[in-house]
């Protein structure tokens, strides 16, 4: 019954497709001289242009430009020699002029790929298309629930209206919610590598929105939902998560997936559906007649290319040639930039296969339980090399040292105060010899056989003398103790 | 006016100024006297701004003893409506602007020089969508010829503020003829430039691809002038072509010895064109012939298909353009229950109907269905004009046409049929669509009233044109004198 049901879940196969909006880092606005910013007071930061005055024209940010063709040739996309800006019509108070200029028909580039690195190998994830455009305004609804609906007013922010905007669509190749967050992952790495964005959700520069539906058992497409809102990657896993159960269930219970768009809720950990997209908006797009089409000289081109700063795919080959670590480890750091420049400070001072070890094993485990970044952490790099170098000298044991580990993170002071504190230090031969001795005479039954030649209860022993010492002895080193006085 | 500055042009005016036989104020009193004499009659101001003209006047009188002074900055000027003036209101002729002040300049404004001797701002139809200034929430003008005949359109106040002797010159904007049809039915002339010649920054838009400002004078040599004074790159205009200026004024008087002049057959020959209009045509390829003009016919094949192409394209244009007047930031706003409803209650009210027919026209060809059948259509259609228009100037320098296809017709007579009234567009929409510049200079008149010839040159040869324009005012012997006496 229990397989039958497996069987059936495996069928829904989820097929996602994800969508981000991210600001370029660029020190002005796409189509006016206003500073990007963030946090500043309403209103300061704004222009005929960005405010659809009438008459105001836009004049298309070249440094925006430049930046969307390094993203675009660190995503293996083709860059096109002409992209065409387009509007797209519709009525809100946070788009003064009544349309968005975009790009539409003639994006700046399409057809790339990213390959993520996940737990079961590499994934090719094929990018469809990258274009730029202007980002909206920022409503502020007045009340309690911060949303328009029940709200008792609206305010309108334009200091973001008109900040570049660059859109990268993928292919619908992407599986699981977890691939689905290490693709976010992967890109942001890539964007910040090469410098294009910031990527800071928080500040809104990076957002994500995914397609979603699952293939019937029968292999036919179902229909797909837009999840939104998702302003953490682990809300796109989670949010996905949810979003697939809900529509395997509608599935299976022979209900009909609606075309929608869904909001993930973090606080209850549930999606709703924020408006039906049966009757689909027209954009009528056309082009934009203010604006040239962008015409990309291949020179120039190739040029950005030449100067394009290390790729999180290039990094990850030169880890492993330089560290000697393994494929999968080298893509586990390389996929978050800050991830990196922590693992290349903390390889700096010890051996790089056990600081790798280290952060990808223990401490990332600590850091996604509590869901901090390893920026935020307080096992600063230099704190996490000196546990390392703590083992390695012998000075605590491999098991004292997680625990050691995780009192670091929780209090953020220094390794060696820890130790000394919690009485962690391995012990030395005379206090480990007196321990042994009392597991002996406790276990006399056990020793006995020991002493017969039966050694498959040594490890009982062991276990008990580790016990014993709360973990702060080696091992090894008791087993060693152990055979040798039970050898006489 | 005293009579004397009357019977003057603006470039004559200019130099009696420079020379020190009149100030700038006085010629500035002239005018704005002038105004208060006629202004109940013709309608041509939407907002009269008599201190800062006498404010500037003032400046330039006293620039005028350190010298560096440009000509043109001496005559006093009227501006239609629609282009942008700070802290002066810019209503477009429409309710929705009514109290709107603009925070900046336009581009062209700005070029012609910060103490700008500006009388007004001339009424014009909403928008400047029409050809009779019928489509003004501020009333309409009238024709200083005929005072129950309309100016034309959409810069009807303008043409008539020069015609009426309101000023020496205007500014007009130009989209689908609306500087040449009024200057044609108000007996003045009226420049296009190729687009992309004068900045569109600060113009507020009604067709973006089409739109440019010309000028509107009483002779080509002022019109000469008056494009020195506004034409060049802007950088804020991405659509701005970066070409140098020539002087317009060199080589105007060359006359037009070996120029090759080619009469559009379609264009005059066209069933629409009314027999005087089409008699004063005719006669004008004799005058530039006799002038030494070598004078053919050439076909535009695909110009009668350009009214419907820019009756697609234009709207399409407008109802994308004028999505920015919803009430949120500045203009007319109708509070209402929620968002949706306050845009809905702001823009009913606020438009008038012609600009509500052209943002449902532009609204339905750009739906999604109907885009390839419409304006993807009309894109093509442009394509092959301009295709058409590289194929004469192959062959010819200039090419001629009527202005309009007939002569100012009475208030009231058209309003009704909307057909019969985009049909005044029929010979001026081919160059908009084309891009090219384009001129009217007065041709005679039939039944009493003025009629306007079309000449069109290739791109940014406005100096050929010009000179050809210029050689045919001569020939006409038509005289400029402000209406009515
Ligand atoms: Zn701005």
């Amino acid at each position: 019954m229990e397989n039958t049901k497996t069987q059936e879940k495996r069928d829904y196969r989820p097929v996602i497709g994800l969508e981000f909006h991210v600001h370029l880092a660029t020190r002005t606005k796409m189509f006016c001289g206003c500073r990007v910013t963030y946090g500043e007071e309403p209103n300061t930061h704004t222009c005929p242009v960005c405010l659809g005055h009438p008459g105001a024209l836009p004049v298309a940010n070249e440094r925006a430009i430049e930046l969307g063709v390094m993203a675009g040739l660190a995503l293996n996309c083709e860059v096109h020699p002409r992209a065409v800006y387009a509007r797209k019509n519709y009525f809100y108070p946070d788009l003064p002029k009544g349309y968005q200029i975009t790009q539409y028909d003639e994006p700046i580039c399409t057809g790339g790929y990213i390959d993520v690195q996940t737990s079961e190998g590499p994934v090719r994830v094929g990018i469809t298309r990258l274009h730029l455009e202007e980002d909206a305004a920022k409503n502020v609804h007045a009340g309690e629930s911060g949303r328009m609906h029940g709200s008792t007013g609206s305010y309108i922010d334009y200091n973001r209206g008109g900040t570049p905007l660059m859109e990268i669509v993928t292919e619908p190749d992407i599986d699981s919610p977890e691939v689905a967050r290490a693709t976010a992952n992967q890109l942001k790495a890539i964007l910040q590598s090469v410098g294009v964005s910031e990527c800071d959700m928080e500040k809104g520069q990076l957002r994500c929105d995914a397609n979603v539906s699952v293939r019937e058992p029968d292999g036919s497409f179902g229909t797909k939902t837009e999840l939104k809102n998702m302003n953490s990657f682990r809300f796109v896993e989670r949010g996905l998560a949810r979003e697939l159960e809900r529509q395997t269930e509608l599935l299976e219970n022979a209900e009909r997936v609606g075309q929608s768009t869904m909001h993930y809720d973090p606080a209850t950990d549930e999606v709703h559906e924020l408006r039906s997209k049966e009757f689909a908006h027209d954009y009528r797009y056309f082009p934009e007649p203010d604006l040239l089409p962008v015409e990309l000289n291949e020179a120039w081109v190739r040029e950005i290319k030449s100067r394009l700063p290390e790729l999180p795919e290039e990094m990850r080959d030169r880890f492993v040639g330089q560290y000697g670590l393994s494929s999968y480890d080298a893509g586990v750091l390389t996929a978050d930039r800050e991830l990196a420049a922590y693992y290349e400070a903390v390889a700096a001072e010890v051996d790089p296969k056990q600081a790798a070890n280290w952060i990808t094993g223990d401490l990332q485990a600590l850091l996604n339980e509590a869901g901090v970044e390893v920026s935020e952490s307080r096992v600063t790099p230099e704190k996490m090399a000196g546990i390392v170098r703590l083992v390695s000298e012998g000075t605590v044991s491999r098991a004292a040292a997680k625990d050691l580990l995780g009192r670091v993170f929780e209090s953020g002071d220094s390794p060696a105060e820890v130790v000394e504190r919690e009485g962690l230090a391995q012990m030395g031969g005379d206090e480990l010899g007196g321990v042994v001795d009392r597991v002996v005479s406790e276990n006399p039954d056990e020793a006995e056989r020991v002493r017969g030649g039966d050694k498959k209860v040594v490890g009982f022993l062991v276990g008990q003398v580790m016990k014993a010492t709360r973990g702060s002895a080696d091992g090894g080193r008791a087993r060693e103790v152990l055979l040798e006085k039970l050898s006489r | 006016m005293p009579a004397e500055l009357q019977g003057l042009t603006a470039y004559e005016l200019a130099e009696r100024i420079r020379g020190g036989g009149v100030s700038a104020r006085e010629a500035t009193e002239a005018a704005l006297d002038r105004i208060e004499e006629v202004e109940d009659d013709i309608n041509a101001f939407v907002t009269r701004t008599p201190e800062i003209a006498l404010e500037k006047a003032g400046r330039i009188d006293g620039r005028l003893r350190n010298g560096g002074l440009n000509l043109w900055e001496c005559v006093p000027m009227a501006v239609k409506d629609v282009l942008s003036t700070r802290g002066v209101r810019t209503t477009c002729g429409s309710r929705i602007l009514e109290d709107f002040e603009p925070l900046y300049d336009a581009s062209a404004l700005v070029n012609f020089g910060e103490d700008r001797i500006m009388v007004g701002k001339t009424n014009c139809d909403e928008f400047a969508m029409g050809s009779s200034n019928e489509n003004s929430a501020y009333g309409p003008v009238h024709n200083p010829w005929d005072l129950d005949g309309v100016p034309g359109g959409s810069s009807g106040g303008s043409a008539a503020a020069v015609a009426a002797g309101e000023g020496w010159w205007a500014l007009g904007t130009d989209t689908g003829g609306s500087v040449r049809q009024p200057a044609a039915l108000c007996g003045i002339v009226g420049l296009k430039p190729t687009y992309g010649r004068v900045s569109r920054y600060g113009l507020i838009a009604f067709a973006s691809s089409l739109d440019q400002i010309g000028p509107m004078t009483r002779d080509v040599r002022d019109a000469a002038l008056l494009l020195q004074a506004i034409a060049g790159h802007d950088p804020r205009d991405s659509t701005s072509a970066n070409v140098e200026v020539p002087d317009y004024l060199a080589g105007l008087e060359d006359g037009v010895s070996g120029l090759r002049v080619g009469v559009v057959t379609e264009l005059t020959q066209n069933e629409g064109i009314s027999p005087g209009v089409r008699e004063a045509t005719e006669k004008a390829a004799r005058e530039l012939a006799a002038a030494g003009a070598e004078v053919g016919e050439v076909s535009l094949p695909h110009s009668e298909y350009g009214l419907p192409a820019y009756y697609i394209i234009a709207p399409a244009e407008v109802s994308s353009n004028l999505a920015r007047f919803d009430g949120v930031r500045y203009g007319h706003r109708v509070p209402a229950g929620g968002v949706h409803e306050m845009y809905r209650a702001t823009r009913e009210e606020g438009f008038g109907d012609e600009v509500k027919r052209r943002i449902m026209l532009g609204t339905y060809s750009l739906s999604s269905g109907y885009y390839e059948a419409y304006y993807a259509q009309a894109q093509k259609v442009r394509t092959k004009i301009i295709e058409d228009f590289r194929a004469a100037y192959a062959r010819y320098d200039v090419l001629l046409t009527p202005t309009a296809p007939t002569v100012a017709f009475g208030i009231g007579t058209k309003v009704d049929d909307p057909l019969e009234m985009y049909a005044q567009d029929i010979c001026s929409v081919p160059a908009s669509l084309a891009g090219v510049p384009a001129i009217s200079v007065p041709g005679g008149l039939s039944d009493g009233l003025p009629v306007g010839v079309q000449l069109m040159g290739d791109h940014f040869t406005e100096p050929t044109l010009l000179r050809a324009a210029r050689a045919l005012e001569k020939a006409t012997g038509f005289h400029f004198e402000a209406r009515p006496r």
